[in-house]
């Protein structure tokens, strides 16, 4: 595995960091390291231990540290034409467990971010029902609520990798996807408020944004587990995810999760909107596309080590993790390579084990410094295994964008340095 | 009394109470009810047993459905609804429900030809789609692509790969133009659509969609869609309880390197801006809007009523620090600055020409162009209709010169 490393470079600030943490020794080995001198950060006083610091109230909606300033979502200019219809991406790299914080969550408009005074909004239910409806913000927060925490991710997650490793991170490769706990009402208590007529198979949604995004879901989903959803993580939705109100479909693609949502109309037959059939169809190599691909399937990424946050400590113990997740339920088990697949070890699962919400795991193991070929797969609860992306180029061609869900591969170097790799 | 029973008798299974009221008064004058009648009371009655035992049936129904999802931590379902939201009213309705589908379903009355619809696309839509749907920079191609659909990066436009009509129409209807969305008539969605199929070689020059030939209309990939078939065609070999653990494999070989296309942006180049502005940001803690208004004499609420103004520009145009040219250029140094002089973005004629004859951007041209763009400058490609009070002209230039300096 002789080769040149040409990817993202390591940042000055976390090599930085990593010395300090190992006490200054960059070249660390499996045993605590002698100390010849004294380390100053103990022997001599620190300003934080002497003077006061910010009193309550300072900030009275917290931050993070400024040191955390770097962990931040980024975009990729060069993907759409415009920022206010595009995307950008969830550092990853930089997050444990299985929440996503609520401004880190990553931003896909069609139409910028709406701004929308939650007395100003309203909600409609119209079509195949017994009694149209109208709800305030208030009429909704009167109905039982329920809390879940599902992932979201953008169909279009991985998009880029289908001909070929093209991104340095995970943020750029896996970053379309967020995990938080909503809050919200049953759709299905709505629906049955406006009584759905026996020949209402689908439902249309609706955003009141300047994009009007909209996508049919079948009656079935619609009163299985949707929830029309106003907080996110306890508190209210950001506005860039839908603030005041917007549409959760556990499982399923993002862009059903229509934000700012205003409008249900009941129908007989799907609407094969924009988004439903010039986007989110996925073309096959044989020019058939196929459309209506709702649920995502199970997938997993290695976070750490990664291309933007590569191995700083040396060769010893080091902590593999990452996440998974599947639209199909639970992930029960995960696999790791650090061998480009020669041997597979079954990864530590740690936290909540929730249905179709991310979920964590853990490889942690002794380097020995020298080149890793990385991969995670995971195993859903159906008893799917993520699959590698050659069997789902052979299956689906390389035009597909959307539902690339295969296995990643992350070459680090002696150095530890990570980068974005294909294998055989 | 017996004639007023025969004339219930055709209505056969009526209401019960009726017929059983009947036959207690019938039940006075004679003895025996004759079979018709009594075959319609039973019925009537074990009608209403069984609505009574249905009703009571769906009620154990929802008991038990809401017994599970109680246990699952999940809200109950009420008969008949939580009795919250108000009914909306058929006003209301017809200004939100303008959906269309493939059917035909929500097509308002009207129509658009060709010739009417070329007009009014390259006045609204050229400026990101092309004169032909061509499309300018990354914006999206509307026309052509045959034949791509199954080679490397296919063309996916309306006419090669698009299922159905009603989808463009739809769309057309709800989002565009990009920034102004919703505002064309139902005339103006035809005739745009129409042209969309012409520059799609798809209706000829004469072409006139309405919403009666609406129908009549199909693109020709509408067969080349296929529900998903995943489960089917995928699981099969994805479903792997004895997957491999050890000796997986002999040899493994990098076969390629995401460094090779380099198109990762660069992090430590984007965190150093950020430091930097912050450090800005830090040493001149004052910035704000209106500590700039203020040092350059301007009316602070003028400019901030500019600001919340600017959203209709932003589609198009950037302004302030790090401000870019996109589908317009970017307005920093506007005030003052000569007519279609900022070198790099490609101005329309007119511009350019009235910049080349000493033309500069002061209160009164900047107003009449804010106020008439496509009087003002004729041929201008700025798709804004215009500002209509003076008091959004002058927060316009306010917020310019506030924004984007002097």
């Amino acid at each position: 595995m002789d080769m040149k490393f040409k990817g993202t470079k390591p940042s000055r600030r976390s090599f930085l960091t990593g010395a300090l943490a190992a006490g200054g020794a960059v070249a660390g080995a499996s045993v605590a390291q002698g100390q010849a001198t004294p380390d100053p950060l103990i022997t001599e006083k620190q300003p934080w231990r002497q003077y006061l610091g910010a009193g309550v109230d300072e900030a009275p909606y917290g931050m993070p540290s400024e040191h955390e300033a770097h962990v931040i979502r980024r975009t990729v200019p060069w993907l759409t034409a415009d920022p206010i219809s595009s995307i950008n991406f969830t550092p990853l790299h930089e997050l444990d467990g299985i929440i996503t914080p609520n401004g880190l969550c990553f931003e896909r408009h069609h139409g910028g971010v709406a701004e929308i005074a939650p007395e100003d909004h309203r909600l409609m239910i119209n079509g195949l029902v017994d009694k149209p409806l109208v709800f305030t913000m208030e009429d909704l927060k009167r109905y039982p609520r329920e809390n879940h925490v599902y992932f979201l991710e953008c169909a279009a997650n991985s998009g880029m990798e289908w001909a070929g490793a093209q991104l340095n991170g995970c943020q750029f490769t896996h970053g379309m996807i967020h995990n938080v706990m909503y809050t919200g009402v049953p759709l299905r208590l709505l629906l049955e408020e406006a009584g759905v007529k026996t020949n209402g198979k689908w439902i249309m949604v609706e955003g009141a944004d300047a994009a009007g995004m909209n996508r049919s879901i079948p009656m079935e989903k619609a009163l299985d587990d949707c929830l029309i959803a106003f907080k996110m993580n306890g508190e209210a939705l950001r506005p860039e995810q839908g603030y005041p109100l917007r549409l959760v479909v556990p499982g399923w693609e993002g862009n059903m999760w229509v934000k700012w949502i205003r409008r249900i109309e009941v129908g007989d037959e799907p609407w094969h909107a924009r988004e439903e059939t010039s986007k989110y169809t996925d073309l096959l190599a044989n020019g058939v596309a196929r459309r209506f691909t709702w649920e995502m399937d199970a997938k997993s990424v290695i976070t750490n080590p990664s291309p933007q946050a590569p191995i700083t400590h040396g060769k010893g113990w080091t902590v593999i993790t990452g996440v998974a997740w599947s639209g199909r339920g639970t992930i029960p088990r995960v696999d790791v390579t650090i061998d480009g697949g020669k041997n597979w070890h079954q990864a530590r699962m740690s936290g909540p084990s929730l249905n179709k919400s991310m979920h964590r795991f853990y490889y942690e193991f002794e380097w020995d410094g020298k080149p890793l070929l990385l991969q995670s797969r995971a195993h859903d609860n159906t008893g799917y295994v993520q699959p590698t992306k050659n069997e789902l180029r052979a299956i689906r061609g390389e035009n597909s964008i959307y539902h690339n869900n295969s296995i990643q591969t992350w070459y680090v170097n002696e150095n530890g340095e990570a980068e974005n790799v294909e294998i055989s | 009394m017996l004639k007023f029973l025969k004339i219930f008798l055709p209505a056969g299974a009526g209401a019960a109470s009726i017929l059983s009221l009947a036959y207690i008064a019938a039940d006075q004058f004679i003895v025996d009810i004759p079979a018709p009648i009594r075959e319609a009371i039973e019925l009537n009655a074990a009608q209403a047993q069984e609505a009574k035992e249905a009703k009571a049936a769906a009620a154990a129904e929802l008991a038990a459905r809401n017994e599970e999802l109680a246990l699952a931590g999940l809200a109950p379902s009420i008969a008949g609804g939580y009795g919250l939201g108000r009914e909306a009213l058929v006003e209301e309705i017809a200004a939100w429900d303008d959906d269309v589908r493939p059917d035909g379903h929500g097509l308002p009355a009207g129509s658009g030809d060709v010739f009417t619809g070329e007009e009014v696309f390259i006045e609204k839509c050229s400026m990101c789609h092309g004169d032909f749907g061509e499309a300018v920079g990354r914006w999206p191609v509307l026309a052509g692509g045959f034949g791509t659909l199954t080679r490397q990066d296919p063309v996916k436009t309306i006419g090669s790969y698009w299922p159905y009509l009603s989808t463009v129409f739809d769309y057309v209807n709800r989002a565009m133009p990009f920034g102004e969305a919703n505002s064309l008539s139902p005339d103006e969605v035809y005739a745009i659509t129409a042209y969309l199929l012409y520059v799609n070689d798809l209706v000829d020059d004469d072409f006139t969609l309405s919403n009666e030939n609406f129908n009549e209309v199909r693109l020709p990939n509408e067969e080349n869609f296929k529900d998903d078939d995943r489960l089917e065609v995928e699981f099969p070999q994805f479903v792997r309880p004895d997957i491999c653990m050890e000796n997986c494999k002999e040899s493994v070989e990098i076969t390629m390197h995401a460094s090779v296309l380099d198109v990762t942006p660069e992090e430590t180049a984007a965190r150093e801006a950020a430091e930097a502005a912050e450090a800005a940001a830090e040493a001149a803690p004052e910035a704000t809007v209106e500590a700039a208004a203020a040092d350059t004499g301007l009316d602070p609420a003028l400019v901030a009523a500019g600001e919340d103004l600017f959203k209709k520009c932003r589609s198009c145009h950037q302004i302030g620090e790090g401000a870019v040219d996109r589908t317009g250029p970017h307005l920093n140094g506007v005030v003052g600055r000569a007519i279609g002089a900022h070198d790099g973005f490609n101005y329309s004629g007119t511009l350019a020409d009235a910049g080349a004859a000493g033309g500069v951007w002061d209160e009164a041209t900047l107003g009449a162009f804010l106020a008439n763009p496509k009087a003002a400058m004729p041929g201008t490609k700025m798709s804004f209709a215009g500002f209509k009070s003076d008091e959004d002209i002058a927060a316009m230039i306010a917020y310019l010169q506030s924004a984007g300096g002097q």
